[in-house]
């Protein structure tokens, strides 16, 4: 097995497999407790397991944290993993990109549609305040950014897209009560096919905790984003289709209407 | 609090008085306009305060709050340029007569006023003459009872302050709770509170500073904090007093006045003895993209009832560094405690009640960041000796890696006690991570005590070198803060925040939430709370 692709944690030698975990257990500090933590952590795969500190907190729980050794093997030739296809990009290269091959702010028009009045993906997303220590589009100083809010009907958003002359379109659903959020967004990808030519079609990115993330094509958008995704993610992706480097992908690359809209198959 | 630290005039710095004079000087010319504007407008949310204080409470079978049907009775029908009081308190003595509610519940008339208005069938109008006099009788009669509940709860705290004390030293530590289930939270608060936190604050459900109502009962669901209602606050003051009784140090609340509803927020905080309130001049314009002058109009009424309610308000500024630079841009969090302090003072509070805020958001990369961020927090002491500044943890540096995490709040822990910072919201380690769970509060709060318990006096000793480092870069932050004070009396503060001076956002004062709720004061606008808190806080002539 030297020099295989099969790793396992490393202490002080190599191959020694010692990990260290810390938890709470919901019960006060004694004897059984500890007991109790060791038995946790053998059935983790800890084995010797080390108790080495142990602490109440409040009346009725414990905090341990433990180190000890794992005997499992990670073969690295078979970890596989969901690739990003765009390049994850900090706030000043997004914003250096677009005023660059841009030479304009970047529209962004975003909504809940639908009856959903749960704002809080579109606002972490958007809102300055953002989320998980990033900030929102529109801390983004090239970005204009549209925040049209809650139960946003979809004629509504496509008129605002359209003032706003939007590049991209951001719709946010969280509620899937009788699978609402696929029917509103089948709606809205609908509208927006009906209502401008392809070539003149804002990026359409829908978001939300429950969506499955293959199913753009289905829905007739262009990307869906699920939980957990950051600004940045999103502001990136967004710069990836629509201002991105010549000879990224997307052809054409004179412009963001022009280079997005390649993109776009609808 | 400054007492006992040895700072005397001209302080641990030197400031300039003549420069520190100037700043307050400059602030109160960039302020006044916007205290003019706020006089001259009224709000659907100050509308609803005025009707929370005059005691109408509940909400109709889908969840909406009676003030708010009613404010939108009163506005279909005659609009909100006279306020709601003369039409509401008119309809009040023609339906149930001129003695409504003498002898009994005015607030339970006006509730059922607001039931048949919802009905339809009472009409609204502006009252002359004789009955427009009856009408501002029973209305200042009904406010007037409220705000005596919110003296009797101010009343009620200065005397359980006084039966379970303060806590020992200062910083008072302050921690958050949320869970988003208020049953959930009471316990993880009482915990907290045994663990050492003098202060807990229940962060809200994200996007309730967006609702333009107050949602109503104890609510067990919100996302990534819970709902602030009138029964949650009084089920978690309620947890805290025993809290309180159990460890004999008053255990202080605190929640949020701000977003569309914050002037509700300020007489719920009141009505329900809360503590202190987060209540910025300009948050919800920069980071909820409010309208700037309907945060204005209710920032004023707000601040107005915290003053009566004895409310230590806590201002925002630490969320500038969270966007800008926190060594570039350090003096526009100077600019803001002023105008903070200005606006504050404005609307009667006293020094005591400010929690003007900063915070620990250097990139502990950057070569002497601690000493900057001693001079920035320094600084802030002396030029507000007064005020229980709070100090905000690093937010923006925290990368996941806990253990460095940790090192960090440990040195933000020792810059809050070297400068004598008066609030110090508990850093975590798993900040930027996921919300804290039990132990990394435990392991957060045994920094602070480690710190506290170690240095907690070093301030004595601490005094910068006279020219030095400390001192060249405090003055160098006043100088800039002077310098933007400067330009901001000369453009008009609306177009510099319209022009993304703070926090780098740009807010034009036409445009933002809640505008529709903005509207310009008739000239016989009657607002029973504004007059009665306006005459008491000149009776009582505490602000500064």
């Amino acid at each position: 097995m030297t020099g295989g692709p099969v790793v396992r944690p490393y202490g002080d030698s190599t191959g020694d497999g010692m990990v260290q975990v810390s938890f709470t257990l919901p019960v006060p500090h004694d004897k059984r407790a500890e007991g109790a933590a060791l038995q946790l952590a053998a059935k983790m795969g800890m084995d010797p397991a080390m108790l080495v500190h142990a602490r109440q907190m409040g009346d009725r729980f414990t905090f341990f944290v433990i180190y000890g050794r794992v005997n499992h093997l990670v073969d690295l030739s078979a970890v596989r993993v969901v690739e990003r296809d765009f390049p994850l990009l900090s706030a000043k290269e997004i914003n250096a990109l677009i005023r660059r091959r841009l030479r304009r702010k970047l529209s962004v028009v975003g909504a809940c549609i639908g009856t959903d009045a749960h704002t809080v993906g579109i606002d972490a997303i958007l809102n300055v305040k953002g989320i998980a220590g990033e900030k929102g589009l529109e801390y983004y100083r090239e970005m204009a950014v549209t925040n049209l809010g809650s139960q946003v009907s979809v004629p509504d958003l496509v008129a605002a897209a359209r003032a706003a002359r939007a590049d991209a379109v951001l719709v946010s659903q969280v509620v899937t009560q009788r699978d609402a959020h696929l029917h509103n967004v089948r709606e809205m990808s609908a509208a927006f096919r009906e209502a401008m030519p392809a070539g003149r079609r804002p990026l359409l990115v829908v978001g939300g905790p429950r969506f499955d993330e293959t199913m753009a094509e289905e829905l007739g958008v262009d990307r869906i984003f699920g939980r957990g995704t950051t600004p940045r993610e999103v502001a990136s992706y967004l710069v990836h289709r629509l201002v991105a480097p010549a000879g990224t992908g997307d052809g054409e690359a004179t412009g963001a209407r022009s280079a997005a809209r390649v993109g776009v198959s609808g | 609090m400054s007492d006992g630290d040895g700072v005397r005039p001209g302080g641990k710095l030197g400031l300039d008085p003549v420069l520190v004079r100037r700043a307050r000087e400059l602030a109160r010319r960039a302020g006044e306009p916007v205290v003019e504007l706020a006089r001259r407008h009224t709000t659907v949310s100050v509308e609803r305060a005025v009707l929370r204080l005059a005691g109408v409470s509940g909400a109709d079978p889908d969840g909406i709050p009676w003030v708010n049907r009613l404010v939108d009775a009163v506005a279909a029908d005659v609009g909100l340029a006279y306020g709601v009081a003369l039409p509401v308190f008119d309809a009040v003595v023609r339906e149930f007569g001129p003695a409504a509610g003498r002898s009994g519940d005015l607030g339970a008339a006006v509730t059922l006023l607001a039931q048949k208005a919802a009905a339809g069938s009472v009409r609204f109008e502006v009252p002359s003459g004789r009955a427009a006099r009856s009408a501002r009788a029973a209305a200042r009669r009904a406010v007037g009872a409220g705000l005596r509940r919110i003296d009797r709860r101010r009343a009620e705290r200065e005397r359980m302050v006084r039966r379970y004390g303060d806590p020992p030293r200062r910083p008072w530590i302050y921690l958050i709770v949320a869970t988003g289930d208020i049953y959930e939270d009471i316990p993880q608060a009482q915990t907290a509170a045994r663990a050492g936190a003098d202060v807990i604050a229940v962060i809200r459900s994200t996007g309730q500073s967006l609702l333009d109502y107050v949602p109503e009962g104890a609510t067990r669901e919100g996302f990534a904090g819970t709902y602030a209602t009138q029964e949650n606050f009084r089920l978690m003051r309620a947890a805290l007093d025993e809290s309180s009784r159990e460890l004999g140090r008053y255990v202080r609340l605190t929640n949020y006045a701000s977003g569309l509803c914050m002037p509700e927020m300020a007489v719920l905080a009141g009505l329900e003895r809360l503590d202190m309130m987060l209540n910025d001049s300009m948050y919800g314009i920069l980071f909820r993209d409010i309208n700037p002058i309907r945060t204005f109009v209710d920032q004023r009424f707000s601040r107005q009832v915290h003053a009566r309610a004895g409310i230590i308000i806590n201002t925002g500024e630490d969320n500038y560094l969270t966007t800008a630079d926190a060594v570039a841009d350090a003096h526009t969090v100077t600019v803001s405690q002023l105008l903070n302090e200005y606006f504050a003072h404005e609307a009667g509070l006293a020094d005591w009640q400010l929690g003007l805020g900063h915070a620990f958001e250097i990139d502990p990369d950057l070569p002497e960041s601690f000493r900057l961020e001693l001079a920035h927090a320094l600084l802030a002491r002396e030029l507000f000796p007064n005020a229980p500044l709070k100090w905000m943890p690093p937010t923006r540096h925290m990368t996941g890696d806990v253990f460095r995490g940790n090192l960090l709040d440990g040195f933000f822990n020792l810059a809050g006690t070297l400068t004598g910072q008066g609030i110090l919201l508990v850093g975590m380690m798993t900040e930027a991570v996921m919300t804290p769970w039990l132990s990394d509060r435990d392991i957060a709060l045994q920094n602070v005590r480690y710190v506290l318990g170690a240095a907690g006096g070093l301030h004595e000793d601490f005094v910068p070198a006279p020219g030095g480092f400390i001192q060249r870069r405090a003055h160098t932050v006043l100088a800039e803060a002077v310098t933007l004070l400067e330009r901001i009396v000369d453009e008009g503060l609306l177009t510099a925040i319209g022009a993304g001076t703070f926090g780098i956002t740009r807010r034009p004062a036409d445009r933002g939430r809640g505008l529709e709720g903005v509207v310009a004061r008739a000239d016989g606008y009657y607002n029973p709370a504004t007059e009665l808190l306006e005459a008491g806080s000149r009776t009582g002539g505490d602000a500064s």
